[in-house]
């Protein structure tokens, strides 16, 4: 463990071994004898074609307000630069394909060794990869591999430049699960985007960008 | 405060129809979701320990809370042992429900809310009446008002929602990034890999679980999940079911600790604090599949009118209604009065993303509560009502009796005032007298003149009257 | 076809008319209705009051006076939904598996008259014909409890004469809710009163419903503003003909 300069955890934090004795008691009571049900199969929708996936994830995407460039491989780099636009400086993850950052302009800062929170709140934007996305939610999923970089990086910046190859995009979650489930099992932590930050938490009107990145932009990249 | 609660709600419930009715196979999916939480519920102990194995081996620390006095114990001594005395919390209603923010202060060490709709309550010193939007009660002008004079350096703000945020956004900046600690609740966890998850809108979520160098999560003992892929069902229920988005715009997952990012102290409380009585009970068991969505509150016509705090209960709702009163037991005053505050008609069942059936739990509640009460008035006169049901002939008798009892009481062609307990009913409503001639004595009637059989040759004079 | 009819008994009590009517449409369409005298209350109230073990008891009198039933109709939905859904429930809560086996075998001769109509007799025309305009409110026990679905709506579509209304908010509960609206009487009125103004707003002369237990609140309601609008029990309108108008 990287614990560093943190504290170290003590080593007998609270006993509560009496406490865990007595639910575990109270709880083998409480379901002796329940039956398991039998488990319905897991509904499907319909399956579409992978030109009305890429429609529908580009269609979620524009509803949560945030933007979407759709490009054929070799347009990443045009697309990504396009899309931080003015942005002085872009941090990225230690293993981001080079290929996407071909002549951009901004100051390109890498996440190794690990920038403070303070820095990184200095940095206007990130680019990042993604593990898998979804086209009925437009949701993208972060398994925060190599390309993607730890979850402060895609959080505390304001601007999320993520890059989607077509061949990541699935068409519903349970789809995307199955994809980084291995990522899960092996302790790796995810995060779901979809769209920017918001609230509705004043008189339920939606504000767009709150305390995560105000404002995303997807490339989506062909194969 | 009405008119405010009417809007949201009625907007939430339009939009949730329009997502759920992309989803053609919602209803199997509601059975699925169901199933999954019946079938962890039956294996709660080998599920727990099997998470709390899980958490561990990922470097992660377990507690097991009996009550809310040892879970408050839990998080105050962690936070004294990192010597900390603010803290930054994610939305959680079960630290509402065990009360920690005030048992820290006592403690002297402060929780700061950052969830916007938290912040307002906290700030207001006010308590939530809604699971999903807490402030729903206050309006846009009061949380100006309250902005003004709570948020340092904020100097005069509009009554823009955006620029209120903006104000919030301010605020808890500079706590994200410095605050050593950070609370958090659970929306669910895997038991299999040991994975907890936290769903929101904001990002002050992600900014709690990622930033912090100590996070604790509380979690009720029913949120466990077996496996990975279980975790799909759920983020198709929850989002459509809650903010009724088709996904909110973040859900975190993480596992123990993660070396290198996020925070290298984990912590897990396992809490009952009344759980374990609900699953004790067979037909009540099933109010421990609730993941908390808040469907039940938008589409319930008692909430909408009462409001939030009308339930005295964290949980408000259809689902506070039954919840509250199994958690904190029936002998509870306040608690056992709530299942008895709907009028059954079934609106909650219906949105329930894992088809908890409230009002048939509500029904079975009310006997329970009545149990509790022993044989007062109320009970004397359904025994009475009983007594004359028994019997067909004695409940015509009655009739009969009440046909003549109830003439002082007629005023023209109505009951417009009644004694007593039904006074509650004559309140706002005429009651109709009942009438001269009952069903019983024309059926006799007509079974003895054998023309009015096949036609209609005896069609009461009476009935034509009232055209 | 034999049918029995339980009344219920708020229609008893209060709304004999509603009787008369269901025995009159049945015996049109060419059935004999028998009413068992011993009949009374199918234990509604003392279940949803929370008085589960007097319920239970007026439950098994209801199965006894109706074990040898070919069909038994009820003009009321929420009555049928307690016979089909509750009765097993509150028979597992009790515990009783012997009751629950012969509430079990009664409830798929158990209807509630317009799905009876609908659904079991595949009619939608019943001949009927009521020269009135009238809104129809859909009682949250036959909506949701008993799923009887638009059975009601397709009954109505077909009588002569007569004006359907659409009623906003018309799913919305009238907030009668049996003891809940004494218990409760201010939430209750909140949601009557809203009720009320729909129908009102349809300019409708009459409400009908399929339970004239909620027929009595909104009327009580309408009542007191007197209104001039009323309410009418949807066997009453598809008893009515040209010859006979029963309400």
């Amino acid at each position: 463990m990287t614990t560093g300069t943190l504290p170290t955890p003590s080593s007998t934090p609270v006993s509560t071994a009496q406490a865990r004795l007595e639910m575990l008691t109270l709880i083998n009571r409480a379901v002796a004898g329940a039956e398991r049900p039998p488990l319905p199969p897991y509904p499907v929708s319909a399956p579409q074609s992978q030109a009305e996936v890429l429609h529908q994830f580009e269609d979620r995407i524009l509803d949560y307000k945030a933007a979407l460039t759709r490009v054929p491989a070799s347009g990443a780099a045009q697309a990504v630069a396009a899309a931080l636009g003015a942005v002085r400086r872009v941090v990225v993850p230690s293993g981001l394909p080079a290929a996407w950052l071909e002549g951009g302009s901004a100051e390109v800062v890498r996440d190794g060794p690990a920038l403070t929170h303070a820095e990184l709140d200095s940095i206007e934007a990130v680019l990042t990869g993604c593990a898998v996305a979804v086209s009925e939610t437009g949701t993208l999923i972060l398994d925060h591999g190599p390309d993607q970089g730890r979850r402060a990086l895609s959080l505390i910046p304001d601007l999320h430049v993520c890059v989607v190859r077509e061949d990541q995009l699935v068409q519903t979650v349970p789809q995307a699960l199955a994809r980084v489930a291995a990522s899960v099992r092996e302790g790796r932590p995810l995060t779901w985007i979809s769209g920017g930050s918001a609230t509705s938490d004043i008189e339920l009107v939606r504000v767009e960008g709150v305390h995560g990145p105000r404002r995303l932009h997807v490339v989506l990249v062909g194969d | 405060m009405r008119a405010n609660l009417r809007n949201v709600t009625g907007a939430i419930r339009a939009k949730r129809a329009n997502v759920v009715g992309e989803m053609p196979h919602w209803e199997q999916l509601r059975d699925l979701g169901a199933a999954l939480k019946d079938d962890t519920l039956a294996d709660l102990p080998d599920r727990l320990l099997q998470l709390e194995r899980s958490v561990q081996a990922r470097g992660g620390q377990v507690h097991w809370a009996r009550d809310a006095r040892e879970a408050r114990d839990l998080v105050a001594l962690i936070a004294e042992q990192h010597a900390v005395t603010e803290l930054i919390k994610v939305k959680s209603i079960t630290s509402d429900e065990i009360e920690l923010n005030l048992a820290l202060e006592e403690r002297g060490i402060h929780a700061v809310e950052t969830d916007l709709a938290e912040l307002i309550v906290q700030l207001s010193k006010d308590s939530p009446s809604h699971i999903l939007v807490p402030a729903i009660h206050r309006n846009r002008a009061e949380i100006q008002e309250l902005f003004n004079t709570e948020l340092p350096g904020e100097g005069q703000l509009s009554d823009d929602p955006a620029a209120l945020a903006g104000a919030a956004r301010r605020y808890l900046r500079q706590k994200f990034l410095t605050t050593k600690m950070a609370v958090s609740g659970v929306n669910f966890a895997v038991a299999e890999t040991g994975t907890v998850c936290v769903v929101e809108s904001e990002g002050n979520g992600r900014m709690c679980v990622t930033l912090p160098e100590v996070l604790v999560s509380i979690m009720g003992i029913e949120k466990v999940l077996e496996k990975v892929e279980d975790l799909s069902v759920f983020m198709e229920l929850l989002p459509r079911s809650s903010t009724a988005e088709r996904m909110n715009p973040y859900n975190s997952f993480w596992t123990g600790v993660t070396p290198g990012d996020g925070p290298q102290e984990f912590h897990l409380i396992l809490l009952d604090n009344g759980r374990t009585n609900v699953l004790a009970d067979e037909f009540g068991r099933q109010t421990l599949r609730c993941i908390r969505c808040s469907a039940c509150l938008n589409v319930c016509p008692v909430y909408e009118r009462a409001g939030g705090h009308a339930y005295g209960s964290v949980y408000p709702g259809p689902i506070g209604a039954i919840l509250t009163p199994q958690l904190l037991g029936m002998y509870d005053k306040n608690a056992n009065t709530l299942p008895g505050a709907s009028s059954l008609c079934g609106a909650c069942y219906d949105v329930c993303p894992v088809k908890i059936n409230i009002p048939q739990v509500l029904i079975y509640l009310r006997s329970e509560a009545n149990v509790q009460k022993g044989l007062t008035a109320e009970a004397l006169a359904m025994k009475g009502m009983k007594f004359v049901m028994a019997e067909g002939w004695r409940f015509e008798g009655a009739l009969k009796l009440a046909r003549v009892g109830q003439g002082p009481l007629v005023r023209g062609d109505a009951i417009t005032s009644l004694p007593g307990l039904l006074g509650g009913w004559t309140q706002s409503r005429d009651l109709q007298p009942l009438p001269k001639e009952g069903f019983r004595e024309w059926w006799k009637r007509r079974g003895q003149e054998p023309a009015a059989a096949s036609g209609e040759a005896d069609t009461s004079s009476e009935s034509k009257e009232r055209v | 076809m034999h049918i029995d009819l339980f009344l219920t008994c708020v229609n008893d009590a209060l709304f004999p008319q509603t009787g008369q009517a269901t025995v009159r449409l049945l015996e049109r369409l060419g059935h004999t209705v028998g009413f068992n005298p011993r009949q009374t209350c199918c234990g509604q109230m003392h279940l949803n009051t929370g008085y589960r073990d007097d319920a239970l008891d007026l439950a098994r009198k209801f199965v006894g006076d109706f074990r040898d039933a070919e069909v038994v109709v009820m003009p009321s939905g929420s009555c049928a939904a307690m016979v089909r859904e509750l009765y097993p429930q509150a028979a597992q809560w009790a515990g009783d598996e012997a009751l629950l086996r012969e509430m079990e075998a009664l409830a798929p001769r158990v209807f509630e008259l317009s799905e009876f109509l609908v659904n079991r007799l595949g009619v939608t025309d019943v001949g009927a014909y009521y020269p009135h305009r009238v809104t129809y409110h859909p009682t949250c026990h036959a909506m949701r409890g008993l799923r009887v679905g638009d059975a009601p709506l397709r009954l109505l579509r077909q009588v002569r004469g007569m004006t359907l209304l659409e009623l906003a908010g018309a799913e919305e509960c009238c907030g009668f809710g049996g003891t809940f609206a004494v218990k409760n009487p201010d939430v209750s009125a909140a949601m009557l009163t809203d009720k009320t103004r729909h129908i009102l707003d349809t300019g409708a002369e009459a409400c009908t419903a399929g339970d004239n237990s909620c027929l009595l609140h909104i009327g009580g309601g309408l009542s007191r503003l007197r209104s001039g609008t009323r309410t009418v029990h949807l066997a009453e309108i598809l008893a009515s003909t040209e010859q006979e108008v029963y309400a």
